[in-house]
């Protein structure tokens, strides 16, 4: 087992039990906290794929601002357990059911791509792609990819107009 | 053993560099404090600390011993967990950006060579945004977990100057992105440093002037320190913190300026660059050195101008402090990045 395994398990450990732990938090404020230790675990994982951008975006957008946003939320509403909300029986059996289909999805994934390459199996490229490097990937970006690029960048600025719509209104 | 097939020495090289940064940048904290308090005397024409050693230059152990004996008071109904964390998190935040900061070119110790950066990364400018954009954690959670309105009225209005400046910010350094062409601090040091080719403030000196604003307003700096307000908020986000917890706020905020100083220096104003020197004619590590002290005396003169404004400059109100960042630096970076790219543009097709 060399050095890269051994980080690599120590990534995946620290990641599930944050994520497990972001769902058995009572408190809203330390789950937040344990989400944004498991962004820097993810963040971890792409360093070692050498998509160093993919990770330093991932730790600016969701740790550096998306989860402040949410923090700065729940700081306002001031939650506790008393105030929680009595969700109802339907929503809770809803969201097992959405949840249990997207499980689904992700292991027929994995599990067709492992039957396609079956004998010539594709590892992930620890350490050496370059694909993730910022230089390639914004030249792939904004050539091959242009179009879905922009698209994107569209569909964000009207998000942000519908935001500030909505702001208006009172 | 596989586990052997791993390059101990540049291990423990790395090691002994990053352990040498933070000691340093602790180091130059610490008489921060001790400067700050005598550019303030000297402003206001007084004599400072002047009890402990000569110059009072002992002021800052005397202070950091009495902040460690001093009782620790954690409230009853504090969190406990994220009292304890806040701190510990602000110190982590302000001390990781130094890992990307070129320090100097690179000594040669018996053949080998050994650059004077902890991680030449090829993404430098995005981990510092990146480790800036964590800064304001420290805040937020020590103001929350205190369980005080003031202290989270102080970290709300922190956090919220911090994300509303980082835009500008941002936009600021993709200006000077434009023109360097890379990410990589070493390469910017280099570019500005080669033959024929100027300091960086040359070709962009409106972004360093919102980049600056920024800096000040991220480092939570006077004017712009709202989260720790004494008049309207008792004293900020730190006000149920006592001892050496509180002595981490206080001294995450001078490791940040440090760094800060740092980064400006790097990006603006040509790093360990000597002006009007060769260093290529220097030997290597005599080059390091020269380099080394270039870069501290731009650190020290970006400190002094943070304590001048410090004690010229009176705090915003908060709806200035809003109205300065989303509608006078935002549009201003904006107009700066374009008119870069039209400029760029021009030159490239002339």
């Amino acid at each position: 087992m060399g050095i890269t395994a051994i980080v690599f398990w120590i990534l995946s450990a620290l990641t599930l039990f944050s994520a497990i732990m972001v769902l058995v938090s009572k408190n809203p404020v330390h789950s937040v906290l344990w989400l944004v230790a498991t962004f820097f675990s993810i963040s971890g994982h792409y360093i070692m794929l050498n998509a160093q951008f993919l990770a330093i975006v991932n730790v600016i957008v969701y740790a550096g601002a998306i989860m402040v946003l949410f923090l700065f939320v729940i700081m306002l509403m001031n939650l506790n357990t008393k105030t929680e909300m009595k969700k109802n029986l339907w929503m809770k059996l809803g969201g097992v059911i959405s949840g249990g289909m997207l499980l689904w999805i992700l292991i027929s994934v994995v599990r067709t791509y492992a039957e396609q390459s079956k004998g010539h199996p594709k590892i992930a490229s620890v350490n050496t792609g370059e694909i993730g490097l910022i230089k390639n990937l914004g030249h792939v970006l904004f050539t091959q990819y242009a179009l879905p690029f922009e698209l994107c960048s569209v569909l964000f600025l009207s998000a942000m107009v519908g935001a500030v719509v909505i702001g208006k209104k009172n | 053993m596989t586990l052997l097939a791993f390059d101990w020495a540049l291990f423990i090289e790395k090691l002994v560099l990053i352990a040498v940064v933070i000691f340093g940048s602790l180091g130059i904290a610490l008489y921060s404090t001790w400067a700050e308090r005598k550019v303030a005397a000297f402003m206001q024409d007084r004599i400072g600390p002047n009890r402990a050693g000569p110059l009072g230059l002992l002021q800052p152990f005397a202070d950091g011993a009495k902040l460690i004996f001093k009782e620790e008071i954690i409230p009853n109904s504090a969190n406990k967990w994220l009292f304890i964390l806040g701190p510990g998190m602000a110190m982590t935040a302000a001390l990781i950006t130094s890992a990307v900061i070129p320090w100097s070119s690179h000594l040669e110790i018996a053949g080998r060579i050994m650059p004077l950066q902890v991680a030449d990364v090829n993404i430098g400018i995005l981990y510092i945004f990146g480790a800036v954009s964590l800064g304001v954690y420290g805040i937020m959670i020590g103001g929350w977990a205190s369980n005080n309105k003031f202290s989270l009225l102080a970290a709300l209005r922190g956090a919220s100057q911090a994300i509303s400046y980082e835009l500008a910010m941002g936009i600021a350094l993709i200006a000077l992105l434009m023109l360097t062409g890379t990410l990589s601090l070493k390469e910017i040091v280099e570019q500005q440093m080669a033959p024929g080719h100027y300091w960086n403030i040359v070709y962009q000196p409106l972004g360093f002037l919102i980049f600056i604003v920024c800096i000040f307003a991220e480092c939570n700096r006077t004017p712009f320190d709202l989260s720790e307000a004494e008049n309207e908020l008792n004293m900020g986000y730190h006000q149920e913190y006592s001892s050496m917890k509180l002595g981490f706020y206080l001294f995450a905020e001078y490791v940040n300026m440090f760094v800060a100083s740092a980064v400006m220096a790097t990006l603006y104003f040509g790093g360990y660059d000597v002006p009007f020197l060769n260093e290529s004619l220097l030997s290597p590590n005599v080059a390091a050195l020269v380099g080394i002290i270039a870069l501290m005396v731009k650190i020290v003169i970006f400190i002094f101008i943070f304590m001048w404004v410090r004690w010229t400059i009176p705090r915003f109100r908060y709806d200035q402090l809003m109205e300065l960042g989303w509608k006078k630096l935002l549009p201003l970076a904006l107009a700066n990045m374009l008119i870069t790219a039209i400029v760029i543009l021009w030159l490239q097709h002339k």
